[in-house]
């Protein structure tokens, strides 16, 4: 049986170092597996969040090797066998402790976005009705298992540190999974040009290549978000145009 | 929350924990449009072997189409002399008068944006690699806002599509010895042909296109056309990227194909 | 400095789960105070591994479907022991309850006219799963979270409740930690829901994530309230099992539902073997009329594949112990095999069960579009738990509620797939609108503040022995013990061992401890863990040892047939006043007559 060397984070925002911890190689191990092994058998009070270590959940992200990833979906056989492996803790968020880190920043986000808003019902029994081609973007984005590894891996957040001005690409695709439901009657266009800072996004994609569930979170949603902000604030001829075709708000409005 | 008041500590350019050659990528396109942009300006400013009609063809070069003032055997639009508000320390080109707009278009293509954020302005250099500038403005003011005239430049590079379509077409007629005009197939026919269809491949994916078709609906469902427009667009999207790459590296040679045939360097070998 | 923070609410719920987020929602809409408290980040519960989907009798796909059908399904899925008033209502509520989820924002597969569309499961006669690919309970917790942060509750991520703290007869409080700096928190409340799901880590093999402790159970236990049928553990019958580390680990009972069938290590499909008399008017007896079933023919009878789970997992588990099993241990579970019948086979496995083929995909290497999977029996969901009253959710403790996994009643012998994120809506609900009712006609608590310290000082036990035993090891020590003994199949004299094991190891939780020190410490939260295990763990074994008949989910060597006498009692535990465990049998109530005919009528169809 051979070894594997990890190198882990230990220690808080502040103060700490990488350690290296040897263990025992099983197959098909994966990097979650390897950490509860130095867990169970050498360091009994190392941190780290975990929840199903099936990819559902989004609790144990961490960076392997330099990468965002989620833990219980990394093999050891995807990484060079040569070098130790490396495992710390999320950059963009303070680190609580080891591999935890605190991400009560993202929730904070979410609660400012307003929230779904549906038409009325479509039937006397209060239910809707959609087809399944006009629910698929939406579904897409509803895929998300908010690891916030998008969030961690965007340099805005990572290197920019705008926190009070951007809401990052995990917010990004929440907001375009609202606003293309065909039952929500909310705006959030204007939000998404002030206060989201939609504006900062500069499309260079690692979000969507690190997306665990391979949403394609920067041409599926932040673009056409992006070109909805564009109708509604810098496009003088669809603005033109509204003039003559009121815009879903307004629809909104009459309706209810 | 507490998140704000903790400064993250900036890591430098370069610095990173990834242990794969993550440099390759964005060094990669760092010279593939820099190839691009010395050719192409090079080229712009030729005036002169754009239009080849040596064995009868009528090939001319993607870059200037249309021919707005230029020589008289390539049917300038305007006329033979150029314009006369022309800046005199300028240079005089046709080339110039239309590169703006192909120009513009992908510059403000949201893959190319994200690409030369990227290699050129290393914003960051790759994902999860420090970067050399503390500052950060990206497109939500001035002077990157701007990029949200991207779908102005879509209109335009539709209407380059139908010019460069006429051309293929031309492409195809061929003036015998006797003045009269026959259908014919040489090398540059396809050269050309191939040159309109990867650039209508990258335009008609465009992520604003896909916008207009129907991505501004959220029920897809009432309006069938749209909703199928944009399955359309949207499969032709999902490798923007691909097609981005080949048209620009076509266009590139199609000039190249046209220009060399034209200085007498290489022979259009006619099939039929 | 106080050794403890405290927080007062009117309701308190433990669990941020389907349940807990539910009855948070329908507190909070009466005005009441309302905090909930996880041991995770909140979005992260177990209910995010929910697959298939949530049964209700919508009728969206089959229109002959209605709550007398769902009822009497999930009274012949449960062998008749379950509370058949909380059958009722479950089966009258959930469609309410999905429909709910839609305006909130959950977003559900469509049926061709646009309605949320219903596929078949286990033991359910028609379609009735509403659901999201393979991803149903994500995007129910989801809608949950989603809808929920804007009601105006308070919610404590991160914080584990040790014990609950009481005054007179009722309850009054609750007694936890918090993760980040090990900070201790007292939460009085004049009314507490209980919501912590399931137990499945007593287990080695389980579905169960690491918080599937039994603190729900335990607390309530320890509380003073009776616990019901505890023997009914479910066992997945498709659990994956290898590579190792992912053993356990669920594949959705929706491959199935798709048509996936299960084979030996010849390739034969054994499930045509053994079809209990129950369900054999409705099963499939070839394979043609099984496909056409999967295709939505209404005439044609279901595969056996959908049988229920307690009888697909001990086919399963015969195929294993006679040596006819998969080379690690399992069946194959084979969805290629539709390629035969679909021409694009790739891309509708892919667009059906999404998450499975990613879950092979990544982590076993394999490619289910053409080849099967190794599957095998998983420890999956518990039927039993703390006994509630039907109407209100409320246990036998006085302000002290449960809802979700924690409770039982609703399943008795075997759950159904689907009855389950059902369960936690329709419950969750009612648990949530009692308690806060419960909240308001009985006033303030005046907790048993002694009775905090002596949490206080339990909880810090583990720092006296910082070269105490390791909390990991004991706990392996537990799940080998119940794997081995507490099984599928179960015999006297093995349960008797697991009880004199569990005794030794709680000799051993004596003496176990931690070092390091109070900061997100996950060798503390192990130790901590070590009580409640240990004590469902016997309330597991002594239930099991109990009962002396095979029914459902619980299956006895010794005892291999029903009984009619042993089919009428539950087996309710309790804490006795000598610090044991105490256990009865009791008497099931007699079904309310309308419903006994309800029964009898769709036993002929």
């Amino acid at each position: 049986m051979s070894t594997v060397t990890l190198r882990i984070w230990r220690g808080t925002e502040d103060e700490g170092s990488f350690e290296e911890y040897s263990i025992e190689r099983n197959p098909g191990m994966v990097v979650l597996d390897a950490v509860h092994k130095v867990q169970a058998e050498q360091a009994p009070d190392l941190a780290c969040r975990w929840n199903c270590k099936a990819g559902k959940c989004g609790s144990c992200s961490a960076e392997i090797n330099g990468m965002p990833k989620l833990m219980c979906m990394t093999r050891l056989d995807d990484l060079p066998e040569d070098k130790p492996i490396m495992v710390q803790p999320l950059k963009t968020f303070r680190t609580i402790k080891d591999l935890v880190t605190d991400v009560s920043w993202n929730y904070a986000v979410k609660k400012k976005i307003k929230p779904f808003k549906p038409r009325k019902p479509d039937a006397p029994d209060g239910t809707w009705r959609m087809k399944q081609v006009d629910v698929e973007r939406v579904q897409e984005f509803r895929k998300c298992i908010e690891c916030f590894l998008c969030q961690d891996v965007c340099h805005v957040l990572r290197d920019h540190e705008k926190y009070d001005e951007f809401i990052g690409p995990r917010f990004l695709i929440y907001t375009a999974g609202l606003e293309m439901n065909p039952l929500d009657t909310e705006d959030r266009i204007s939000d998404l040009k002030k206060r989201d800072g939609i504006g900062y996004c500069n499309i260079t994609k690692c979000c969507t290549v690190v997306c665990p569930e391979h949403i394609k979170i920067t041409d599926n949603g932040i673009i056409p978000m992006k070109e909805r902000v564009v109708d509604e604030f810098y496009d003088p001829l669809t603005r033109l145009f509204r003039i003559f075709k009121p815009s879903k708000k307004s629809k909104a409005e009459e309706s209810s | 929350m507490a998140r704000q008041d903790i400064p993250l500590e900036q890591v430098s350019v370069g610095v990173t924990a990834r242990k794969d050659n993550w440099w390759i990528k964005p060094l990669l396109v760092f010279l593939g449009f820099s190839t691009f942009i010395v050719y192409s300006t090079w080229a712009a400013f030729q005036n002169a072997d754009y239009f080849f009609n040596g064995n009868g063809a009528q090939y001319l070069s993607p870059f200037y189409s249309p021919l707005l003032y230029g020589q008289a055997d390539a049917h300038p639009v305007f006329g033979t002399e150029h314009p006369a508000w022309w800046p005199g320390w300028l240079p005089f080109s046709p080339a110039l008068l239309i590169l703006w707009a192909p120009g513009g278009f992908r510059f403000t293509c949201y893959y190319y944006r994200g690409a030369y954020y990227k290699s050129f302005w290393l914003d960051p250099p790759a994902c999860a690699v420090g970067e050399p500038r503390k500052g950060y403005r990206g497109e939500q003011k001035l002077p990157l806002i701007l990029q949200n005239i991207h779908r102005y430049f879509l209109y335009v590079a539709l209407l380059f599509i139908v010019i460069l379509t006429y051309d293929a077409v031309i492409s195809f007629i061929f003036v015998n010895p006797d003045g009269t005009k026959s259908f014919g197939i040489g090398i540059g026919s396809f050269v050309i042909t191939i040159n309109v269809i990867l650039l209508s491949g990258y335009t008609l994916g465009c992520h604003s296109f896909r916008h207009m078709v129907g991505g501004k609906l959220d029920c897809f469902s009432k309006n069938p056309v749209r909703a199928k427009s944009w399955e359309c667009v949207t499969c032709l999207n999902s490798k923007h990227m691909t097609w981005a790459w080949f048209s620009l590296f076509w266009v590139g040679f199609t000039d190249l194909y046209v220009r060399l045939c034209a200085a007498g360097i290489w022979t259009d070998w006619r099939i039929l | 400095m106080t050794a403890w923070a405290e927080h007062e609410y009117d309701v308190l719920i433990i669990g941020a789960g389907g349940a807990g987020l539910r009855a948070a929602i329908e507190a909070s809409s009466t005005g009441a105070r309302v905090g909930v408290v996880c041991k995770s980040l909140l979005g992260k519960a177990h209910t995010v591994m929910a697959e298939g989907g949530m049964a209700a009798a919508m009728a969206n796909v089959d229109d002959r479907d209605g709550w007398t059908t769902h009822f009497a399904d999930t009274m012949r899925g449960g062998q008749y022991l379950n509370n058949w008033r909380m059958a009722e209502l479950h089966a009258k509520e959930a469609p309410d309850r999905v429909n709910e989820l839609e305006a909130w924002g959950a977003v559900m597969d469509r049926t061709p006219d646009g309605r949320i569309n219903q596929r078949n499961f286990g033991g359910h006669r028609y379609p009735r799963l509403a659901h999201v690919g393979d991803r149903t309970g994500l995007e129910m917790i989801r809608t949950l979270q989603d809808h929920g942060i804007h009601q105006g509750f308070e919610v404590h991520m991160e914080v584990t409740v040790t014990d609950l703290v009481k005054d007179g007869s009722r309850i009054a409080g609750a007694f936890a930690y918090e993760r980040e700096h090990g900070r201790f928190v007292f939460f009085k409340a004049r009314a507490i829901v209980l919501a912590t799901g399931g137990l499945g880590r007593c287990y080695r093999i389980t579905s169960n994530s690491w918080e599937g402790t039994g603190d729900g159970h335990s607390l309530a236990y320890h509380a003073g309230a009776q616990m019901r049928d505890m023997e009914f553990l479910q066992f997945h019958p498709t659990g994956m099992v290898w590579p190792p580390s992912v053993r356990g680990i669920l594949v959705t009972e929706g491959v199935r539902g798709e048509g996936g069938i299960l084979k030996d290590k010849d390739g034969r499909r054994f499930m045509f073997d053994d079809i209990p008399d129950a369900y054999a008017h409705q099963t499939a007896d070839n394979e043609e009329e099984g496909w056409r079933y999967i295709r939505g023919d209404k005439e044609a009878r279901r595969p056996p594949e959908l049988l229920t789970r307690d009888h697909v997992a001990r086919c399963i588990n015969r195929q294993i112990k006679s040596n006819m099993g998969s080379p690690n241990g399992g069946v194959y579970l084979d969805i290629a095999w539709i390629k035969e019948h679909i021409t694009d086979h790739t891309g509708h496995i892919k667009k059906k069960l999404p998450s499975m083929y990613h879950q092979f995909k990544e982590l076993a290497g394999v490619d289910i579009t053409e080849e099967p999977m190794e599957v095998g029996p998983t420890v999956h969901y518990a039927m039993g738990g703390i006994l509630v009253d039907p109407e209100t959710q409320m246990t036998t403790v006085d302000g002290l509620f449960a809802a979700g996994e924690c409770a039982a009643g609703l399943h008795g012998a075997n759950r159904l797939g689907g009855n389950s994120l059902s369960d936690l809506i329709v419950f969750g609900k009612r648990a949530g609108e009692y308690a806060a009712k419960y909240a308001v006609e009985h006033g303030d608590v005046h907790p048993d503040m002694a009775a905090v310290e002596r949490a206080r000082l339990e909880a810090e036990m583990p720092f006296d022995h910082p070269d105490g035993e390791n909390a990991f090891s004991i706990q392996n020590d537990l799940q080998s013990l119940m794997q081995d003994n507490v099984g599928i199949v179960r015999t006297e004299s093995e349960m008797q061992q697991a009880i004199t094991g569990i005794d030794s190891l709680k000799q051993r939780m004596e003496s176990c401890g931690t070092g390091g020190n109070r900061d997100y410490n996950p060798g503390w939260h192990t130790a901590l863990d070590l009580k409640p295990l240990l004590t469902i763990s016997e309330m597991i074994a002594r239930s099991a040892e109990s009962r002396k008949e095979s029914r459902g989910a619980h299956h006895r060597e010794d005892y291999p047939d029903k009984d009619e006498q042993e089919g009428r009692l539950i087996t309710i535990i309790e804490k006795a006043d000598d610090g044991g465990m105490s256990l009865t049998k009791q008497e099931l109530p007699p079904i309310r007559e309308d419903l006994v005919a309800i029964i009898e009528e769709n036993q002929k169809k």
